[in-house]
């Protein structure tokens, strides 16, 4: 390493207490961490325990909150239907969402998966729309080609299927919104197609000279080396999809007839519209424990489905 | 893996199914850019084609007068505005905490480091109320400072990835260094960060593209419509504009993508290096 002559001077100077202190290993450490440390605290850790302690008290943000005890838990579970409600479309959402989006994400990966320039432009293009797919602007765009003459119904009775209302019927609006999340596998497709160029090519040679057909080289030794990728992106994908709140919002705003009311929403709708802030806080600790029940659902059930490469060994 | 195709078709018929797939993928922003083009009345009466019949400009020019008053202009200038600071601070003080974690030994490390990795996993509306609270209390509704001044205090998406970067390089350097006399402040800056430079490009993409699109942040805390970021904007234009002008309605939203094209465009490679290295996507 090359010093400047100035650089020395400093080092020169900054021999000190109070350079042993600021160069000490555990000091110099810290004074890194630092900006996350006190973001944390501050935007992640009291913001936490306030939230706890608001979702025991009723709070409209004018006057201070009051202090209700379990109140708002037993409202939700007890007198409030849209509350159910939410956690129904969520949950439903979450469960067929997910598994497509991350399954597709995997097909494509597949289907890709070859040393060409053709492939690497492949992937762009179907990376485009996770890269998009959060703004408002396609948000309006799916609105528009989903509504009752957009381009979807046209392009149906073109080829002599008459349309239906995909945002106006509550048995359709739901899987118009599962659709656009579906549509944007491409980041999970990069994710996938990166673990793909970590398997040996020989396995597939050994397979092939076993006689096996691509369909079985897939099932016994793409799917168990992928697991890991596949257990990790169910996970940050479940967590996603139990906060998706921007399509809903600007494409149905929770209709018709409620069939789209995320639970995000709602809870937006209850501290935003209604000011029920205390209900709201209680609502996110509610969604909080579920995401935490499913994830720990998922890492239990992770060891009789995903492989790590040791354990085989 | 090399697939041996059994006849000179298969490759043809690969390519056709794969392109058609590709094209389908992205009829819905091919829709909304050659919408731009059209007059509302083919938007509306003819939506099965995609092509305008004749490209018209008139949106762009009627899109961009915004509405009560206020222009495009002024929603894209606090849009780079917001993007540029909040995205500079994100990618500072990431890099800076990334090294902490990477290099030094510090005690309890371990310990704070899982715990900024659980915080990658916290629904975001368990913060939400109290932030918005906290933010009222400052008052800094209405103003920037709730999309800007948390940036300031690193990303934990960032730093893991930041980390992970500075993990691959040899630590035989800051070895060298420090017999050299170097203090950890002057490795940080003259050896590791002059070395980190493909992990601050896709920071800063990523967090430009993602404070771009971002829609909650300033829904909750803009509400004059002179500080409208451009995605709030939009919304605000439909709402205004919906049943007449479809035509402007996309001339603005693909002027608002722009800056994401051109990202796609030119620093894609860094964007799917990115995602595939953290194997994360907020």
């Amino acid at each position: 390493m090359k010093r400047t002559p100035k650089h020395k001077n400093a080092e020169y100077l900054m021999t000190g207490s109070l350079s042993r202190f600021v160069n000490n290993q555990n000091v110099a450490g810290y004074v890194f961490i630092l900006p996350w440390v006190i973001g944390f605290f501050v935007f992640t850790i009291i913001p936490i325990f306030s939230s706890l302690y608001l979702s025991f008290t009723t709070y409209n943000l004018t006057s201070s909150p009051k202090w209700t005890g379990l109140q708002n838990y037993d409202r939700m579970f007890t007198d409030d239907p849209l509350f159910y409600k939410s956690i129904m479309v969520t949950l439903y959402y979450v469960v067929f969402a997910v598994p497509l989006k991350v399954g597709f994400a995997l097909m494509v990966a597949f289907l890709l998966h070859r040393k060409s320039r053709a492939a690497n432009l492949y992937r762009s293009v179907f990376y485009l729309p996770s890269l998009i797919g959060g703004s408002v602007a396609v948000s309006l765009v799916w609105k528009d080609i989903f509504s009752i003459h957009g381009a979807i119904n046209s392009l149906l009775n073109i080829i002599g299927i008459k349309g239906v209302q995909w945002l106006g019927d509550p048995r359709y609006a739901i899987w118009t919104l599962i659709a656009m999340t579906v549509w944007q596998f491409g980041s999970s497709m990069i994710i996938f197609a990166a673990g793909l160029k970590q398997i040996p090519d020989m396995y597939y040679e050994a397979a092939r000279i076993d006689g096996a057909s691509r369909f079985q080289s897939f099932i016994y030794i793409t799917l168990p080396a992928l697991s890991p990728i596949i257990f990790f992106n169910l996970v940050m994908q479940m967590i996603s999809g139990f906060m998706t709140f921007t399509q809903a919002f600007l494409i149905t705003l929770g209709g018709p007839l409620d069939s789209t009311l995320f639970f995000a929403l709602y809870l937006y709708r209850r501290a935003f519209a209604y000011f029920d802030m205390g209900y709201a806080s209680s609502m996110a600790w509610v969604l909080l424990i579920i995401i935490a029940a499913v994830t720990a659902l998922i890492f239990k059930s992770s060891k009789y489905w995903v492989y790590y490469e040791s354990k085989e060994k | 893996m090399e697939t041996k195709l059994k006849n000179m078709f298969a490759p043809f018929l690969y390519h056709i199914f794969v392109v058609s797939f590709a094209f389908a993928m992205v009829y819905p922003v091919l829709w909304m850019i050659f919408g731009s083009f059209k007059t509302s009345t083919q938007i509306l009466n003819e939506s099965y084609k995609l092509l305008p019949s004749s490209f018209e400009l008139n949106n762009y020019v009627s899109g961009w007068r915004g509405f009560g008053g206020i222009s495009f202009s002024t929603f894209f200038k606090n849009s780079f505005f917001v993007t540029t600071i909040a995205t500079l601070g994100v990618t500072i003080s990431s890099a800076m905490v990334a090294y902490g974690f990477a290099r030094i030994r510090f005690k309890g490390r371990k310990v704070i480091f899982a715990c900024m990795m659980a915080t990658l996993m916290l629904p975001s509306q368990i913060l939400l109320i109290p932030q918005y609270i906290l933010f009222q209390k400052l008052k800094w509704i209405n103003t920037y400072k709730p999309l800007i001044v948390p940036s300031f205090f690193g990303s934990a998406f960032f730093i893991f990835m930041i980390m992970q970067f500075i993990q691959s390089l040899p630590k035989e350097l800051d070895e060298a260094a420090i017999i050299d006399g170097c203090t950890r402040y002057g490795i940080f800056a003259r050896i590791v960060l002059p070395l980190i430079g493909p992990a601050i490009i896709t920071t800063v993409i990523i967090n430009f593209y993602w404070k771009w699109d971002d829609f909650l942040g300033p829904l909750l805390y803009l509400s004059r419509p002179e500080k409208y970021t451009v995605s709030l904007a939009i919304k605000a234009f439909s709402d205004a504009t919906s049943t007449t002008d479809y035509g402007a309605m996309f001339a603005m939203s693909t002027l608002s993508l722009l800056p994401v094209f051109f990202i796609f465009l030119f620093f894609n490679k860094y964007l799917i290096e990115g995602v595939s290295t953290t194997g994360l996507k907020g």
